[in-house]
């Protein structure tokens, strides 16, 4: 008791210190080291050595902008795509869900319990070119002959659109809980139409979750390169296809760290800007 | 008249069925897009019942309970879970013992220093995965470090402490201090009070943590690629069969580890219920 008492105020430091310290060694130093390597040239034969190589990010960026823009555009449809989708979902769970509320919530989140890899594959074996959704789709003549799912933009952008849904479903309806249904009925009571009181009650109510959802949706579709991969060909190969393969194949280590930073710092920037459209100070996360 | 007669319901029974959907547009919004979020499952369960004739597994040919009686007949496929139940089960322990002393220490004092934790605990969260795993690999190529094992532990405890410490701090912000405060006025010290009437109270919280995490451990895939060398989990067994036609067996794995996971939440849903009423 003794000790406690007299250094009060050392116990936060404490309670802080070890879980901070792994995340100093292991998230902050890591960083360190990736903008370190993004500076050096050399080869993995010679090694590496540092000289201060900004031409490293020009290259990057003047030899990938397509990937960039292409990442930037997939993640944007999905982020989108994703908005449109959850919205009403979520808020029929909130308002209309009643004692089914955790039940119906459950199975918006239970395919994330089937490994990430295995629902992509799942979506192959959906979008494959003798399967069902083909074969339906060209018999009413919205698919040509020879045309195909797989392996287009399309299916790249529905895979991301699929695997991050939960992380825009989950804040929109959270955020849409949470609204006091009081406040909808003054509406109504004041005379405003149904559309009216959803579009200056409910909707500006729940902009945080839509902050939140967009955010945690667009950040992971950015890097993803596990959709591209499973659902495209080089021709969708997005900037994290690029930087997987030039870290672990290519081993070309200063380049794929100048793409990695330059990704890391474009999402800063577009956040940012998002944030300051959105109006930050009613949208803290 | 007859045609009039037989035309009416034709002309009407379409505008019924548009003034149907009309009014529950919504709900059928809902239904269809819990259609859209449950169909890749239910073609990973219908899957791991197929009898592929070559090497993929993309066409139904035939039903077989093969697959379920021999879930590991595939060279690899055990060893690769037991690795990633192995690393899931050390990381998430770890990181659950981490976020929920950060939590702690947030919620319960006032001290120097908090905004700058709070952005170290979000910062990870909002990383793109792929320049969380290349950082980490650029840090293990440099102190020469050989990847393995323990750098996807290590790397899996780092991205699980956030999501503990959010989780944690949730449950922690939504209890009654003066419980603590009672039990310190009838003379308990600050370390029972802490183990006998904080603990309990907060450990749902931190269940939740830890399955999150746990969770987490044994779906993450591409921070593991960056820095698993030679050691093969779960996901990264998935991903090389990916290449070569993955056999039916990782759809049985897929709908073991959806069952058991849903089965929890449904007792945890159910258990909430039978509280709440």
């Amino acid at each position: 008791m003794g000790f406690v008492h007299r250094h009060r105020w050392t116990v936060p430091y404490l309670l802080l210190a070890p879980g901070l310290a792994w995340l100093a060694l292991f998230f902050v130093v890591p960083i360190y080291y990736l903008a370190s390597t993004s500076l050096q040239t050399g080869s993995i034969d010679i090694g590496y050595t540092m000289t201060w190589a900004w031409s490293n990010y020009r290259d990057a960026i003047t030899t990938y902008d397509e990937h960039f823009v292409r990442s930037l555009k997939y993640a944007s449809l999905a982020t989108i795509a994703a908005l449109l989708i959850s919205y009403p979902l979520a808020y029929f769970i909130a308002f209309r869900g009643g004692r089914w509320k955790n039940l119906l919530l459950l199975l918006v989140i239970a395919p994330f319990f089937v490994t990430y890899l295995i629902r992509t594959l799942a979506w192959q074996t959906i979008l494959t070119d003798d399967g069902l959704v083909a074969d339906v789709l060209r018999s009413v003549g919205l698919l040509a002959d020879d045309g195909r799912l797989l392996a287009t933009p399309i299916a790249v952008v529905a895979g991301i659109t699929y695997n991050f849904l939960p992380f825009m479903a989950l804040p929109l309806y959270v955020s849409l809980e949470q609204i006091d249904g009081r406040l909808v009925e003054a509406a109504n009571d004041l005379y405003a139409s149904r559309v009216q009181s959803f579009l200056r009650v409910t909707l500006p109510l729940s902009l945080p979750g839509v902050f939140a959802g967009t955010l945690l949706t667009f950040i992971p579709a950015m890097g993803d390169f596990v959709n591209a991969e499973l659902l495209g060909t080089p021709r969708q190969a997005m900037i994290g296809n690029v930087i997987q393969s030039k870290f672990l194949v290519i081993t070309d280590y200063p380049q794929a760290a100048a793409l990695s930073f330059a990704l890391m710092a474009g999402i800063l920037v577009l956040v940012a800007f998002y944030a300051r459209v959105l109006g930050t100070e009613r949208v803290s996360v | 008249m007859t045609t009039v007669a037989v035309s009416a319901p034709r002309a009407s029974a379409p505008s019924r069925a548009l003034a149907f959907v009309r009014r529950n547009l919504l709900a059928l919004w809902a239904v269809l897009a819990l259609a859209y979020i449950l169909l890749p499952i239910a073609v990973v369960i219908l899957f791991s019942f197929n009898d592929p004739v070559g090497r993929f597994n993309y066409t139904w040919e035939g039903f077989t309970l093969d697959h379920w009686r021999e879930p590991f007949a595939v060279p690899g496929l055990r060893d690769a879970i037991v690795v990633s139940l192995e690393i899931a089960a050390i990381a998430s322990l770890l990181a659950t013992i981490l976020g929920t002393l950060i939590a702690l220490a947030l919620v319960r004092y006032g001290f120097r220093g908090r905004g700058a934790t709070n952005l170290l605990i979000f910062l990870p969260m909002t990383t793109p995965e792929v320049v969380m795993g290349a950082s980490l690999l650029t840090l293990f190529l440099n102190l020469g470090v050989s990847t393995g094992f323990w750098t996807i532990f290590i790397a899996h405890v780092a991205f699980c402490i956030s999501f503990v410490v959010v989780t944690v701090k949730a449950r922690i912000v939504g209890f009654d201090r003066h419980l603590e405060e009672a039990a310190m006025d009838l003379g308990a010290s600050e370390w029972t009070t802490f183990r006998r009437v904080t603990l309990p109270l907060i450990a749902p919280g931190i269940v939740a943590g830890a399955l999150i995490a746990f969770a987490l451990s044994v779906d993450d895939f591409v921070i593991t690629n960056f820095n698993a060398g030679a050691t093969v989990t779960f996901p990264l067994y998935v991903w090389g069969a990916a290449r070569v036609g993955v056999p039916p067996q990782v759809n049985v794995i897929g709908t073991m580890i959806f069952l058991v996971a849903v089965t929890l939440m449904l007792m945890n849903v159910l258990l909430q219920r039978r509280r709440g009423t």
